[in-house]
């Protein structure tokens, strides 16, 4: 019986209005009194049964809940013989609910969207060597898929043959297709747009980054601030509070009109729900452009921050350092470019790849007594030579003297935001080669649309020497440059800022800058579905691309001002109907439920402009 | 203990988000503590005693307050 009625809601509220309709044409048009009275009770009782219901359940579970005020406020009209208002409290109630889930729904869209975007089936190759459609769930890792045009990729992989280009909006929000090729790394719910490829399974089910994407945007909406926490706690005294004063306005006053009025202005709609619906449309908003914030705490912290960090490797800059500039001294040049490939080839140091590519193909010698130099660079012996691969400290360090055009060079090379690599054999310096990391296209416009929205202090940290970082700095219009920064000075220097009181945001790549990310007051990572990335920091760019930290901002100011807004209007709303109460004479309970519901209707719109929110030009 | 997820209608009030977790609590064989009702997401996750209690109980339990189970 419950069920039933709780089922049929729709039904109740669209027969109540035809009944309402009626009794007031009853009233109004043929002034029968008796037939307008039977159409509101009618409509009263029909109408309170599944909020009495629903205020029954709650109680037994010790929640007292709206409706309980409102079935209470409903028993009370009907009782004074006010049955127009029992009828038309109940109404608005249920019909403001049934607004309120239509309007919800669509805050909550942008995350549905996604999980829409889940895979469902696959091609999977069976003992017998043919692929046959089997469900996403009856994947095993290692398993060998096949996937053809316009399916979706049904797990984590890596493409072992076949080519094809890849929409990986789901997980990076960018539109633009990538083309993927063997050995490349496909991702679950991504879908092939043209092309065959045949992949092995690596990650599946809840372990995909999709799914680990859907699982925390979830978490993110629902978790709460302080300030959110504090409503909470508040609504549950509140509404308790609510009817204790409405028994007391009816045993002081003995005018059960006005005790009734109490408990329906009293519900607290608007302002329970107007927080979490912006941190909903928010997060919604930032999901659906490949950017994934942690949380609601971290909203308001983002939306705050005056100073913004940037680690410069692979964030501002390419991370794909290239030799731009080479000089030689003295003879046999040929075997020191031996020597220091065959040094470099066993280094994982990002100049060494530069070094190599430049160098090209040649023979490499066997190398022994290799000893790195934190900070330095690398000496070791070839072909019973001393060979030391490195920066000028290393030089020093190995008592090496440049020649006098050494020296210019070296010099001309550093003030054009050269990393050096200087190789000497024997103590004598044979080969100095100027690297560079290209800026990444676009970062000079992020740079100035941050410097728009209003983040002060613009800094960039690297390991490399001030003349490369000073270069990079001017390049980009920072207002800061740091080199020769291990990564626990970079540590140091954020604590430095956050203690003198600056909010600070920390955007690194996630690979050695994990405590910055978390000493930082925000840390932002650039993860494309890198777990460190995911795991350390408070925001990702889902696509490594600093392009969306605007965005990223921009959403986050807006949410936080949007929370402020619906404060506004429910604090508003109350103060509104309060005074209502004391001051005027046309304040009724239907007025106040229209308003009350009216205001979570305003609130929840409000939340949805989020949804469309976009950083203006 | 093995964790569970449900997927629930649309929820519209943070205190039917009040209303479900309690109800779940009240339940034999779920953890108290690993209760997590996800207004937004209209999910509760939680984990539980196989040998006390199903997945379907709690289902029956929420559905009993009036929400649907999808």
């Amino acid at each position: 019986m419950k069920r039933f009625i709780l089922g049929r809601k729709n039904h109740i509220v669209l027969i109540s209005a035809i009944l309402i309709a009626a009794g007031f044409f009853c009233a109004l048009a043929l002034k029968n009194t008796a037939a307008a009275d039977t159409a509101f009770i009618i409509a009263s009782i029909l109408g309170a049964a599944p909020i009495a219901i629903q205020a029954y359940q709650a109680l037994r579970v010790r929640v007292v809940s709206i409706d309980l005020l409102v079935t209470i406020a409903v028993a009370g009209a009907f009782l004074i013989r006010n049955f127009e208002e029992s009828a038309v409290v109940t109404f608005l109630f249920l019909f403001g609910a049934w607004l309120e889930q239509r309007t919800l729904t669509k805050t909550r869209s942008a995350i549905r969207e996604l999980t829409e975007m889940a895979p469902e089936s696959a091609l999977k190759q069976m003992p017998d060597g043919d692929f046959r459609e089997v469900a996403v769930e009856e994947v095993d890792a290692g398993d060998i898929l096949l996937v053809k045009t316009g399916a979706r990729i049904p797990v984590d992989g890596t493409v072992l043959s076949g080519e094809g280009s890849v929409s990986e909006a789901a997980i990076t929000g960018e539109s633009l297709p990538v083309l993927k090729g063997r050995g490349d790394k496909v991702f679950a719910g991504t879908v092939l747009d043209n092309g065959t490829i045949r992949i092995v399974a690596d990650r599946v089910g809840e372990d995909t980054t999709f799914a680990r994407i859907i699982e925390l945007v979830e978490e993110a909406q629902d978790s709460k601030t302080k300030a959110e926490r504090f409503i909470d706690r508040f609504a549950r005294y509140y509404t308790p509070a609510v009817l204790v004063l409405g028994m007391l306005v009816l045993a002081f006053t003995r005018d059960p009109e006005l005790a009734v009025t109490i408990l329906v202005l009293g519900c607290p709609g608007a302002l329970v729900i107007g927080v979490p619906v912006s941190n909903v449309a928010g997060i919604g908003n930032g999901a659906r452009h490949g950017i994934l914030f942690k949380g609601s705490e971290v909203i308001s912290a983002l939306s705050r921050v005056d100073t913004i960090v940037f680690d410069k490797t692979g964030t501002l800059t390419l991370g794909n350092p290239e030799v731009t500039e080479k000089a030689y001294f003295g003879e046999d040049i040929d075997r020191a470019l031996v020597y220091l490939a065959s040094v470099e080839r066993e280094s994982d140091h990002p100049l060494a790849g530069a070094v190599l590519d430049e160098i090209g193909d040649t023979v490499y010698r066997q190398v022994t007594d290799t000893e790195v130099i934190k900070g330095r660079g690398i000496i070791a012996s070839v072909d019973g030579h001393r060979v030391a691969v490195g920066n000028a400290a290393l030089m020093e360090r190995e008592g090496v003297e440049p020649g006098t055009r050494a020296k210019t060079e070296i010099a001309r090379f550093e003030k054009n935001g050269d990393s050096l690599v200087l190789t000497a054999v024997d103590g004598e310096l044979k080969i100095l080669m100027g690297v560079r990391d290209p800026v990444r296209p676009g970062a000079k416009e992020v740079l100035q649309k941050l410097k728009r929205l209003g983040v002060r202090n613009l800094v960039m940290l690297s390991g490399d020497n001030q003349g490369t970082v000073d270069a990079v700095g001017r390049e980009l219009g920072l207002t800061e440059a740091r080199g020769s920064m291990l990564p626990e000075d970079k540590a140091a220097y954020i604590r430095k800022l956050t203690e003198k009181g600056r909010i600070v945001a920390f955007v690194g790549d996630g690979v050695n800058d994990s405590p910055s990310l978390a000493l930082a007051d925000i840390g932002i990572a650039m993860g494309g579905g890198t777990d460190a990335a995911i795991e350390t920091s408070d925001v990702v760019l889902m696509n490594s691309d600093i392009c969306r930290l605007p965005h990223a901002l921009g959403i986050a100011r807006a949410t936080a001002a949007n929370m402020r807004q619906n404060i506004a209007i429910a604090v508003g709303v109350v103060l509104f109907l309060l005074a209502g109460v004391f001051f005027s004479e046309w304040m009724n309970m239907s007025v106040g439920m229209l308003v009350h519901e009216g205001s979570i209707l305003a609130v929840i719109l409000n939340a949805m402009r989020l949804l469309q929110y976009r950083l203006k030009k | 203990m093995k964790n569970a997820s449900i997927q629930l209608e649309t929820l519209t009030c943070p205190s039917c988000a009040q209303k479900i977790e309690n109800a779940v609590k009240a339940l034999d064989g779920v953890d108290k503590e690993s209760i997590r009702v996800l207004f937004n997401a209209s999910k509760v996750k939680f984990s539980y005693d196989e040998a006390k209690v199903s997945v379907h109980d709690v289902e029956n339990a929420i559905a009993a307050l009036g929400f649907k189970v999808l």
